[in-house]
């Protein structure tokens, strides 16, 4: 199997390039995506570089919209019902609450309202900007809030390679996907297939293999996870990481079959703690494992604060391999080993694709 | 344009007619308990409703709003499946779980009726979108009240089939009150001449009561967009004879029972009953015996929907999405 070595932002990009060719109803609509602004519509990073979607596919169906979410979310949704695929560039995950009433009142429900008549297959992508000194008003995290409406599937891919397999699958399905991404992993590089697959949702990873406290990690938690198993794994604390990949559907088995191993659990999630996602896995494996629990589950969540502007502050809010470590620690029992300095909170190499 | 044909004209009057005794039957049911919830009917807006949805061809799209029932039965949908979705019955048009407010027939072009005002309006738009796209010249249709006039989502559709030629027609059900509310109390200016704005077709039609005038100003409007010429924004002045909502009672008199009189004196169905004999394109006999057609396929409908079952509790689940999830 041959790879190849690409961004998060260019698994995004080969994989609706790979949709737009292999489907002729496939559409991408969205802010600015016509002069390829977030490198997910293009060859390169500008218009000029090869493979430009606009040239590649026409404007029938690479369509600038105007910043009307609203409109552009329900006429989504209307397009998806009528025949089309489309893909949806909402650009921030801030900008989905100015589409709040087309999201759940027909996104979610037209199907299931109408008795199965209608099919929206339809993918909603976002970037949430935290991290990135973007302010209140771009760096939300809002997934969980999508979580509590049925009938819509969330993906929150955490590597190149799970970008791309989870975008296809996403565009493949004929129900509604919001895709959230952390900008700050848009140019993290992996080894990627070259040839087409798909990843199923409700599937998710093991992104590291342990046998003394699973953490569940969610976006920019998963590689701060990674770098808290391998500090903890010198201190002979062996730690099993699970990316769920897909919050809707929740792969629930994996975890519950990785606490029943392990019988400690740490979720790390960059959302806000009350009602996040962290809650609602800590919930299942209450309500699932609980025998199988040697300890208190542990969340490592964003405070329950508005995001504020400054780096200084901004930063440590969000789950980082040392509160991930700390968080393992406590419900180890291992206390007292150093974990590496990180006064930026989650690793710098990450943090370079702010646009704004 | 070409006026009416004889059958189409009749046609007209038979959809009138189905949308104002299945009203009239769905009122009585839901006072005798028949109905869970509430229904709201078009009684009184028929022709509005019928002059505009008949300029559609049967695999055009269309979406409506709260006042639900006439938009399907416009567009041609049978009378029992809507009959039993109204009583929550498993041979509802949705199998029971969409009821009065969410109406959908997918198979005449029917994608939904929408309790959330103005809701519905990006997503006609979204049809139009796909016609544009796959080039297959099919024409979308959204119907709205005037209270939905005042929806953002309303300009911004507006904006977005302007600026691409989207082949959709906004329609604005006028019918002055949005609940209790005079229409020209929480309005500025004219609905239709808001389309300018926008650099669209917008037109009014003031007499809402002519089946028509409403089919002639509509069947303009298909035809702009089904040739490329873009959306337009028709407003037709209409009036509901009941209530708001069945059922409901309300205190204050907000409509004087003089403007009601004159409304009912120039009732839809009456005055083009009128014409279809005075034109000679049917006799009083035949005219009589449509009424007892529709009559009769009221009552069948009203059977079928007791006689139908009601869903099983597993359908509560089902079509959430293709395939269920977290089984």
């Amino acid at each position: 199997m041959a790879t190849t070595t690409m961004s998060f932002l260019g698994a995004i990009g080969a994989a609706q390039r790979e949709a737009m060719e292999a489907d002729e109803r496939v559409v991408i609509i969205g802010e600015d995506v016509e002069a390829n602004v977030y490198g997910t519509t293009g060859g390169g990073k500008s218009r000029k570089d090869k493979g430009d979607f606009l040239e590649l596919f026409g404007a029938n169906r690479i369509r600038n919209t105007p910043i009307s979410e609203e409109v552009i979310v329900g006429a989504a949704a209307g397009a998806a019902m009528t025949g089309l695929r489309p893909i949806v560039d909402l650009s921030y995950s801030s900008f989905l609450y100015m589409a709040m009433d087309q999201f759940v009142n027909q996104v979610a429900k037209n199907r299931y309202m109408f008795g199965g008549q209608a099919s929206l297959p339809v993918v909603f992508r976002s970037a949430m900007f935290y991290g990135l000194s973007t302010g209140a008003h771009h760096s939300d995290r809002p997934y969980p809030m999508f979580m509590n409406v049925p009938g819509l599937k969330i993906m929150v891919p955490s590597t190149p390679a799970d970008a791309k397999g989870l975008l296809r699958t996403a565009v493949d399905m004929d129900d509604p996907v919001l895709t959230f991404e952390a900008c700050m992993l848009w140019g993290l590089k992996g080894e990627v297939e070259e040839d087409e697959y798909r990843i199923p949702f409700g599937q998710a990873a093991i992104a590291r293999e342990g046998t003394d406290v699973t953490v569940v990690a969610i976006a920019t938690a998963v590689p701060e996870a990674l770098k808290a198993a391998e500090t903890l794994a010198e201190d002979g604390v062996s730690v099993e990481v699970i990316d769920p990949r897909t919050l809707v559907p929740l792969d629930s088995r994996t975890i519950l079959e990785s606490v029943a191993k392990t019988g400690r659990l740490v979720v790390a999630d960059p959302a806000h703690r009350t009602c996040s996602a962290a809650a609602e896995i800590a919930a299942i494996v209450v309500e699932e494992a609980f025998d199988s629990l040697k300890a208190p589950i542990a969340r490592v969540t964003t405070p329950d604060t508005q995001i504020p502007f400054s780096p200084a502050i901004e930063k440590p809010l969000y789950p980082n391999r040392e509160s991930i470590g700390e968080a393992i620690r406590r419900v180890t029992g291992e206390r007292g080993a150093s974990v590496p300095e990180s006064p930026q909170g989650i690793d710098d190499e990450l943090s370079t694709q702010a646009h704004r | 344009m070409t006026s009416p044909d004889q059958t189409t004209l009749l046609e007209m009057q038979r959809r009138m007619l189905r949308i104002r005794r299945f009203d009239e039957r769905a009122s009585k049911m839901v006072k005798r308990g028949q109905i869970p919830g509430t229904v709201h009917t078009s009684i009184g807006q028929e022709a509005q409703v019928v002059g505009a949805a008949m300029t559609l061809d049967d695999g055009d799209y269309m979406t409506g709003n709260h006042r639900s029932h006439g938009h399907p039965i416009a567009k041609g949908s049978p009378l029992a499946p809507l009959m039993a979705e109204l009583v929550g019955k498993a041979g509802g048009v949705c199998g029971g779980k969409g009821g009065s407010l969410h109406l959908a027939d997918f198979k005449v072009g029917s994608l939904g009726e929408s309790g959330i005002v103005g809701s519905s309006i990006p997503i006609a738009t979204g049809a139009a979108l796909s016609s544009k796209v796959l080039g297959n010249g099919k024409v979308s249709m959204a119907f709205f009240g005037d209270g939905a006039a005042n929806q953002g989502c309303l300009y911004e559709a507006m904006n977005l089939a302007g600026v691409w030629d989207l082949p959709v027609v906004f329609l604005c059900e006028n019918n002055q009150y949005a609940l209790s509310t005079p229409a020209h109390t929480v309005t500025s200016g004219v609905i239709a001449e808001r389309a300018a704005g926008f650099g669209i077709a917008g037109e009014r039609v003031e007499d809402g009561q002519d089946v028509l005038a409403v089919h002639a100003a509509a069947q303009a409007a298909v035809e702009r967009a089904r040739s490329g010429g873009g959306p337009t924004l028709l407003e037709v002045v209409t009036y509901r004879y009941n209530e708001h909502s069945e059922g409901l009672r309300l205190g204050t008199d907000y409509r004087n029972a003089e403007e009601k009189e004159t409304w009912v004196g120039r009732d839809p169905i009456a005055q083009f009953r009128r014409h279809l004999a005075q034109e000679g394109v049917a006799t009083e006999e035949e005219l009589d015996a449509l009424e007892q057609e529709v009559l009769d396929e009221v009552e069948q409908a009203f059977e079928f929907s007791q006689e139908s079952p009601y869903p099983e509790p597993e359908v509560a689940f089902a079509d959430l999405y293709t395939e269920p999830i977290g089984a």
